[in-house]
C-alpha cells in the first residue's frame, strides 16, 4: 500500500427512535476514516500522481470497512458519500488528488453499482476538526428522502502533515423522512440522477 | 420499574498503527459505544432515582457486546476500560452517576473477573458535548502503560431531556508506551490496584 498510515476509524449510528417515534428498521450510517502521512506537506508538487494512487487504495479499503461495520451485503448499501480534512502543512488540492479522480471505482465495487456521483466535501483544517461527509442515493442522486449528512471528527488528527479521509456508506435514508420527491421505488437507474 | 428508552447507539473503533515511532506489530485497537436515552427524570427534581439503576442492566450488557463486536476480539483480548455519561440540560449530575454500576456490571460480566474498579467521568452538556472518558487496566488500576483517555461525543445528543451513557474499551497499551512504571506483567491481581 502507498498510502501510510496512522490510524482507521470505524464509526456506526444506529437512529432506533425520533421524536418518539419508532424508526424501524433502525436507520444505520457507517463512517470510515484512515489518517494517513501526506507526501507533499510543506512543498509544492506539480504532479499529484501519488495522492490519486492512495485515493484509489483508500476507496477500496474504507468502503469495505464501512460495509463491513453495517454488517450487510454490498447490494444492500444505499447511499454514499466522501469528504478529506488536510491538515495545514498541506493543500487543498491534495484532498482533491485523493477524492476525485481514482477513488469513486473501488468505492462503488464496495457498495455494488454506485450509478451517482459520489457527493463529496473537503478542506484544510486542523487537529479535531469535524467535518459534515455529504450523503446522496448511490444509484439516483435525486432520491430526496436519502439527502443526508454525516458529521465526522478524529480528536487526534490531522495533524499538519497528515490528511484524513472519510467514506460513509449507509443501509438507508434518514430517520422518518416525509417530504416527498423522487422515491427509492420510483428509481430507474440509468443515468445516476433519477 | 422504569422502560429504558433507546434512541440511538453509536459505535466508534480506532485502529492505531503509530505515532510517529516504529510501527506496531500488533496496532492498538480503542472504541467507544454510546447510547442515548431518555432521561425518565429530567425537568424535575425526583427522590428516588434507583429504580433506573437496576432497569439499565441488560441495556449496558448490550453496548458491552456490541463494543467487544465491534473491535473485532474476544473479550479476553480486552487489557483497558472507562465509562462515562453526558446528562442533558433538563437532568441532574446525579443522573449521570446512576450509570456507576450498570456499566461496570455490563464490563465485568462480558471480561470475566476484572479486578480493578472502572474509571469514570460524567458531565451536564448539550448535543455534541465532547467527554474524555478515563482509561485504565482492568486488573490492575496502577499499569502505567494503560492509563489513556479516549474522547468522546454524539453530534445530536445529548438533548436536554436525554442521558448519553458510554462505555470504552482497549486492547493494549499506549501505542509508544515508554514511560516506565508498574508493567501488566508484572500485575499480582489481588486487589485491583497492583
Amino acid at each position: 500500500m502507498t498510502a501510510k498510515i496512522r490510524k482507521l476509524v470505524v464509526q456506526v449510528e444506529e437512529t432506533r427512535s425520533e421524536m418518539g417515534k419508532e424508526v424501524n428498521p433502525p436507520v444505520r450510517k457507517a463512517a470510515a476514516i484512515a489518517v494517513i502521512e501526506n507526501p507533499f506537506a510543506g512543498k509544492y508538487a506539480e504532479d499529484l500522481t501519488t495522492l490519486m494512487d492512495i485515493g484509489e487504495e483508500l476507496g477500496d479499503l474504507l468502503g469495505r470497512r464501512a460495509v463491513a461495520a453495517l454488517g450487510i451485503k454490498p447490494n444492500e448499501a444505499e447511499s454514499y458519500g466522501k469528504a478529506a480534512i488536510v491538515g495545514d502543512a498541506g493543500e487543498l488540492e491534495h484532498a482533491a488528488a485523493i477524492l476525485h479522480p481514482k477513488l469513486g471505482k473501488p468505492l462503488r465495487v464496495a457498495v455494488e453499482k454506485g450509478a451517482a456521483l459520489v457527493p463529496s466535501a473537503k478542506k484544510r483544517a486542523g487537529i479535531g476538526a469535524p467535518i459534515d461527509v455529504p450523503l446522496g442515493h448511490k444509484d439516483a442522486a435525486f432520491v430526496r428522502s436519502h439527502f443526508d449528512a454525516m458529521e465526522v471528527r478524529v480528536s487526534d488528527a490531522p495533524r499538519s502533515n497528515e490528511i484524513l479521509v472519510a467514506v460513509v456508506v449507509t443501509d438507508s435514508g434518514r430517520p422518518l423522512p416525509r417530504v416527498g420527491g423522487l422515491q427509492v421505488s420510483e428509481i430507474e437507474g440509468k443515468d445516476g440522477l433519477r | 420499574m422504569v422502560a429504558i428508552k433507546v434512541r440511538k447507539i453509536q459505535t466508534s473503533v480506532e485502529e492505531v498503527f503509530h505515532e510517529g515511532g516504529p510501527v506496531a506489530a500488533k496496532p492498538l485497537r480503542q472504541g467507544s459505544v454510546v447510547a442515548v436515552i431518555e432521561n425518565p427524570y429530567a425537568g424535575r427534581y425526583v427522590e428516588d432515582i434507583l429504580p433506573m439503576m437496576e432497569a439499565l442492566k441488560p441495556l449496558g450488557l448490550e453496548m458491552s457486546q456490541r463494543l467487544v463486536a465491534a473491535l473485532g476480539v474476544a473479550p479476553g483480548e480486552i487489557e483497558g476500560f472507562g465509562k462515562g455519561a453526558i446528562v442533558g440540560a433538563a437532568g441532574e449530575l446525579e443522573h449521570g452517576a446512576l450509570w456507576h454500576v450498570p456499566g461496570g456490571y455490563a464490563m465485568r460480566e462480558l471480561l470475566g473477573d476484572a479486578k480493578a474498579i472502572v474509571p469514570s467521568t460524567k458531565k451536564v452538556g448539550g448535543p455534541g458535548t465532547q467527554i474524555d472518558i478515563p482509561v485504565t487496566h482492568i486488573n490492575a488500576s496502577y499499569v502505567r502503560s494503560h492509563f489513556s483517555a479516549l474522547e468522546v461525543s454524539a453530534v445530536d445528543a445529548p438533548a436536554a431531556n436525554e442521558i448519553a451513557v458510554i462505555l470504552v474499551m482497549t486492547t493494549g497499551p499506549r501505542i509508544h508506551a515508554r514511560v516506565g512504571g508498574l508493567k501488566a506483567s508484572e500485575i499480582k491481581g489481588e486487589d485491583g490496584l497492583r
